[in-house]
Formats: C-alpha cells, structure tokens, sequence
C-alpha cells in the first residue's frame, strides 16, 4: 500500500516534467491544424456572406469542398482520451469532451449536416449562401459552448 | 459604569439599523407605478427576452435554442462561492413563475427581491437588469405569458459558508448594486447609446467581462477589461476597443454570425450570447460595436 502514494507522486512529477517540456501530443496538433483549415476555408465563404469580399462561385465552391474534406476526418485519432486541458498544455479541449462523448459526437454531426448545406449552397448565389453560413456558425459555436475551454 | 447600557444601546440600534439595510426591499413606489403604467407588449418583449440571454440561463443543459424556451431550469454553475443551480421560471403556476404578478416579476428582475421578500443571488444579473426602462420591463412580462409551462423542481444552490446565508446578500446589494451606468455615457452618437442600454441593462456583458472587487461588486475603474472565468477556468477576454483591436463591422458581424475577424468561432458561453443577439435587428448589434468602440 505504500507504493500507491510513491505512484502517485511519479505520476505526478512525471506528467509536471512533460508539462514543463511543453509536448504538445501529435493527435492535438493534428486536429489544430484541422481548425486551421476549416477556419480558413470559413474565412472566404465568410467573407464573401458578410459581403468583405465578392461572391465567385467558383471560389466558394472549391472552399466549401475544402471545408467538407477536412471535417471528415475521423474524429477517433484526432480526439483520444488523455488530451483534454487536464492533462496536457496548448489545448483547449474539454474533459466534457470524453465525459459527454455521445453529446460531442452529436454536435460533431451537426456541424458536418451544416457542412452539407454549406456545399450544396456554395454555388448556388450570395443569396443561398448567407444562411448556411449563419448555420455553420451556431454549429462551431455549439460545441464550442460546451467543449471547448475559454481563452 | 454608565456607558455599558449606553454602548449596549448603540450596538442594538447599529444591529437594527444594519439588519434593515441589508433587508430585501423590492422596487420603489414610482419605478413600480411606471411599469405598471406602461402597456406590454410581446412581440416587444420578444427582443428584450433575447437581448438580456433570459434563456441561456434558465434552459436545461444541452437545450437546443427556440424562439419560445422551456425555461425549466437546472442548469448548474460551479463557482468560488459554491454551486448555483438556475432555477424553473417557466410559467408554470406552482413550479414556475406563472402565478407572479408583473410586480413581483419586476421586483425579482430590477431588485433581486423574491415574492416572499427574501434576496436573489447576484449570479442573477438584476444589478443590471435594474437599468431597464419601465417599457422593456412591461413587454418583456407581456412576452414571457406566452412560454410554455415545465413541472420541473427548482433545485436548491449548494454554496459554501458564509455565502449561503442569504442575507450577506443584502451588503452586497449595499456595495454593489448600479443606481447609474457602469461606463460613461456616449455623447452625441445615438447608436452608440442605444449599444450602451443594450450592453448594460440588458445583454449584461460586464458581468463576465470585468473584473470583480473583494465584495464580488463589478469594478467600474476596470469595466469589460476582461476577467477569471467565474464558472470553470480559462479568462473571459477584455473587449475594450484597445484590447478587442477590431473594427465596428468586425464586432456586429460577430455577434451576428459567431465568426472572429480570423473566422475562429465563439465558444463557452459566450456562443449562446451570438444566438439571442442574432435574433436582434441588424441596427442593434451595430449599436453595440458602436458603444464599444467608445469604451476604453
């Protein structure tokens, strides 16, 4: 029974000396840079609704096909247990993420349905467009009301 | 060997005087005269319910957003003073608020004063509710007639001593509560105004977005210059014009569609605060950047 408190002080250095090096784990850094893209493909679509740049179809277009690949990345390796705020520095990701997985997965969904409007808007006119931003929008922001830590 | 009864007199008279100011006193005879003057009206009332977030607060967790809420309550917030729990204020007559009067409504919203006269916990934002004009008030009653009705069972708060004493809440009031603005006025620009009544009375930004004094009292000397996250970790970011550094469309784009200048997204609570502002009038979220272009 004495080695639990030992254990525990090891875990407890141990994880402080990775804190302290600052690893970033590759499966957080991968699903960032998935943030990334579908911010930067959200930028010209946004941009374009808000009325900061002209709508081209063409260009909507290619940045909504951007936007649906990169969101149907599997959630599994990018989200694995042990990456929250919690546990590791340079996340943002929520414990209510692994603790309330069914409710991430389903805003995770809703975000990927507004995707799908977003596309099949793209091309269609600034007209089609601006309410399937609004949409994609309150998706983010859906999940991110619960799952992701403010800054 | 005078001055014992004499002390002992004063301390009575100090203790009676202090338990009368820390007592829940509900609004004035003249505040209460002018809403129930005022002619309510609910489609009004609709924009005042969303613009002061009535429902980001008291909808279950996870509730998916409407036009016209279950306000059942029980959503919980974990913060230093212990856990608050939002309660049920559906119109439900016994479980909800459905038998008040606009009165008591009133008095709870502009007061923090319950119908049996005992104090609300400032986690209810009525120190800025308590700027709404008489009308607002009115038509917002007007408004909540028509949402639905939940059977749902207010659940205690679980806060730690001495806070759960409630009437500690009465110094708080004493210290706290805004008899004015909390920034200057706006001169000249009357959007800037109009974003002013909408940030201070009734979207109630400061209460996460500025920092508190030893008395949990919002600090005015340091007004939305950002704050601790009071319920979970993290900070809630400053929005002063210096601090946000985006333009006035930058700011009612995002309260419009929850897109950051770099198109990162709004998150935590604050997604919620995009969703009732969205239903606004365009005019009004531009009212709102207008005002915070001017606060410093």
């Amino acid at each position: 029974m004495k080695l639990l408190p030992l254990a525990a002080a090891a875990i407890v250095v141990g994880s402080t000396v990775a804190l302290a090096q600052g690893d970033v784990p590759a499966a957080v850094k991968a699903r960032q840079g998935q943030m990334q893209i579908q911010s930067h493909a959200i930028s010209i679509l946004g941009g374009m609704a808000r009325g900061n740049m002209e709508y081209d179809a063409e260009l909507a277009s290619q940045a909504a096909q951007d936007l649906r690949a990169v969101s149907m990345l599997s959630v599994d390796l990018l989200w694995p247990e042990g990456t929250s705020t919690e546990e590791v520095q340079g996340t943002r990701a929520l414990p209510a993420i692994w603790s309330d997985w069914e409710g991430f997965l389903d805003d995770w969904e809703a975000f990927n349905a507004a995707v799908d409007a977003v596309e099949a808007a793209a091309p269609n006119g600034l007209e089609a467009l601006q309410p399937a931003i609004g949409t994609l929008g309150q998706s983010c922001g859906a999940c991110h009301d619960d799952f992701r830590q403010s800054n | 060997m005078r001055a014992v009864p004499l002390i002992g007199a004063v301390l009575v008279i100090g203790a009676a005087a202090g338990f009368w100011l820390t007592g829940a006193r509900g609004l004035g005879a003249e505040a209460q005269a002018a809403i129930a003057a005022a002619p309510g009206d609910a489609e009004a009332g609709r924009l005042v319910f969303h613009a002061a977030g009535c429902a980001s607060c008291h909808t279950a967790e996870g509730a998916e957003w409407s036009e016209t809420p279950v306000l059942s309550g029980g959503q919980t917030f974990a913060t230093e003073f212990g856990t608050f729990r939002a309660p049920n204020v559906s119109m439900h007559p016994e479980a909800g608020i459905g038998g008040w009067t606009l009165a008591q409504f009133a008095d709870a919203v502009q007061a923090g004063v319950s119908p049996e006269g005992t104090h609300y916990y400032p986690a209810f934002p009525y120190g800025a509710y308590r700027l709404a004009t008489p009308q607002d008030v009115a038509d917002l009653w007007a408004f909540w007639q028509g949402l639905p009705a939940s059977e749902a069972e207010s659940l205690p708060h679980d806060l730690r001593f001495p806070f759960s004493i409630r009437r500690g809440v009465g110094v708080w009031k004493l210290a706290a509560l805004p008899e004015s603005w909390f920034s200057e006025t706006p001169g000249g620009d009357p959007a800037a105004a109009r974003g002013q009544y909408l940030a201070e009375a009734l979207a109630h930004c400061g209460e996460c977005h500025s920092p508190r004094d030893a008395l949990g009292g919002i600090d005015r000397g340091a007004w939305l210059e950002g704050a601790p996250n009071p319920s979970g970790s993290g900070n809630i970011p400053g929005i002063t014009r210096d601090q946000l550094g985006w333009s006035a469309d930058e700011i009612a784009n995002y309260l419009n569609d929850g897109f950051t200048p770099e198109f990162d997204s709004a998150g935590g609570h604050m997604a919620r605060v995009v969703l009732n502002l969205s239903r606004l009038p365009a005019e009004d979220r531009e009212a709102i950047a207008a005002y915070l272009m001017q606060v410093e």
